[in-house]
């Protein structure tokens, strides 16, 4: 599943933040994207995952082929991680869950309501939730926030192991998550200069 | 998308869910009502109806913005947006969710407080019917409602404000079918409104609460 993304320009809130964006990330790659807060990182990834519309350019990637991890993991807290994970399989049409929680060891933690676990253990089961979608592309936005040192380590296998399936990820981080054969992509200098609206005025549309 | 239907009815039911919510509500409502108004004069009786529907119409009303706010809230939404399954069904699916558990227990609970209200006797089977062909509509209209306020901070005044106008004809037809019950008089006329109302509703604003969705998602 190939990446190509072509002088595409993305936008929040009616304010364009980068522009001119163009990378290509091939089966087995991953792609880190860094920048300073702010700099677009989350809207970049939200226009992949086609949940925003791009301002310009091209996008060759089927929004059904990815997986979007956000900030936000989708957790209920009052279902158990066990029906957490059900739920989105069910949706996505797989059966992956126990393997699911082997990968990112929610195992132990199966029928514990999500409620009661802690925010590292919370964000586990939410990258748990990327292995039962079955999607070949990974779209993370900061996956390792709260993670302990062991559990990044942990969380970086199950990446290599799935580009190791011919998968894709492409991970938006500030911490080195030990992925050195990573490609990264410096966001600084597509960034809009001047944060103006792009001629777009709601109140006169 | 069963999977859909089903979490939401067991994080309806599982604690903080406010599945007894709108019931509790309405129950309420028709007991308050006969202390309020007193028993004489067949009064009662003449607005029970009226009663009954603007109670139900409002204990919906009461749960419209966990529709889609809580999934908002936790990320859930986002993820729905790009399973795959379409945004529309998703729409369709929480608003029969809504309606399994608001309108429906509304529905089987509302002769029993007929009762209260001294509704005479020849409208209970018209009040259950009214409100079973009428509850739909109120939750798919809610939904388009809930999905137009999505993403903003205490959307819930909004959101009645929005929907109360959209609610208007299901209350209209919805009580005018259970007084003509009532009375024994003709009702094959509100009745095919009320009918038609809930049967438009359920085909159209699933869309138009996706697009909204999606909108209110970037």
């Amino acid at each position: 599943m190939e990446i190509r993304v072509d002088n595409l320009a993305v936008a929040r809130g009616g304010v364009t933040f980068l522009q001119g964006v163009s990378f290509q990330v091939a089966p087995g790659q991953a792609l880190i994207l860094r920048g300073p807060n702010g700099a677009g990182k989350t809207t970049l990834l939200r226009t992949l995952a086609g949940l925003q519309p791009p301002v310009a350019g091209t996008i060759l990637l089927a929004p059904e082929a990815a997986a979007y991890g956000a900030h936000a993991d989708g957790l209920k807290s009052t279902l158990t991680v066990r029906e957490n994970l059900a739920f989105w399989a069910a949706i996505h049409g797989t059966d992956t869950v126990d393997s699911a929680m082997m990968g990112m060891d929610v195992a132990s933690l199966a029928n514990r309501r999500a409620a009661a676990l802690s925010a590292g253990q919370k964000r586990r089961l939410g990258l748990a939730r990327l292995l039962v979608t079955g999607r070949p592309v990974w779209l993370l936005d900061e996956p390792t926030v709260s993670l302990d040192a062991a559990s990044v380590a942990l969380f970086a296998g199950v990446v290599r192991q799935h580009l190791r399936g011919g998968g894709v990820a492409i991970v938006a981080t500030h911490v080195d998550l030990g992925l050195p054969e990573a490609a990264v992509l410096e966001l600084a200098p597509f960034r809009v200069r001047a944060m103006v609206r792009d001629g777009f005025d709601e109140a006169f549309a | 998308m069963r999977a859909l239907l089903l979490r939401d009815l067991r994080l309806a039911v599982r604690s903080g869910g406010g599945f007894g919510l709108g019931l509790a509500f309405f129950f309420l409502l028709s007991v308050l009502v006969p202390l309020g108004v007193g028993p004489e004069g067949g009064t009662l009786g003449r607005i029970a109806p009226g009663i009954l529907w603007v109670g139900a119409l409002l204990a919906c009303l009461l749960s419209l913005d966990r529709i889609f706010a809580l999934d908002f809230e936790d990320g859930s939404l986002d993820l729905l947006a790009t399973a795959p399954i379409p945004l529309e069904a998703v729409v369709a699916l929480k608003a029969l969710a809504h309606w399994l558990v608001t309108g429906l227990p509304l529905t089987l609970l509302a002769p029993g407080l007929g009762v209260l209200l001294n509704l005479p006797p020849a409208g209970y089977g018209w009040l259950v019917l009214s409100l079973l062909l009428g509850t739909p509509a109120l939750s798919v209209i809610g939904a388009f409602g809930a999905a137009l306020v999505v993403g903003l901070r205490r959307g819930g005044l909004l959101l009645s404000l929005l929907v109360l106008p959209l609610y208007v004809p299901t209350l209209i037809f919805g009580a005018e079918v259970v007084r003509r019950g009532a009375e024994g008089t003709a009702l094959a006329t509100p009745l095919a409104l009320l009918a038609g109302i809930s049967l438009g509703a359920t085909a159209l604003l699933p869309f138009a609460a996706a697009a909204a969705l999606r909108v209110n998602l970037r």
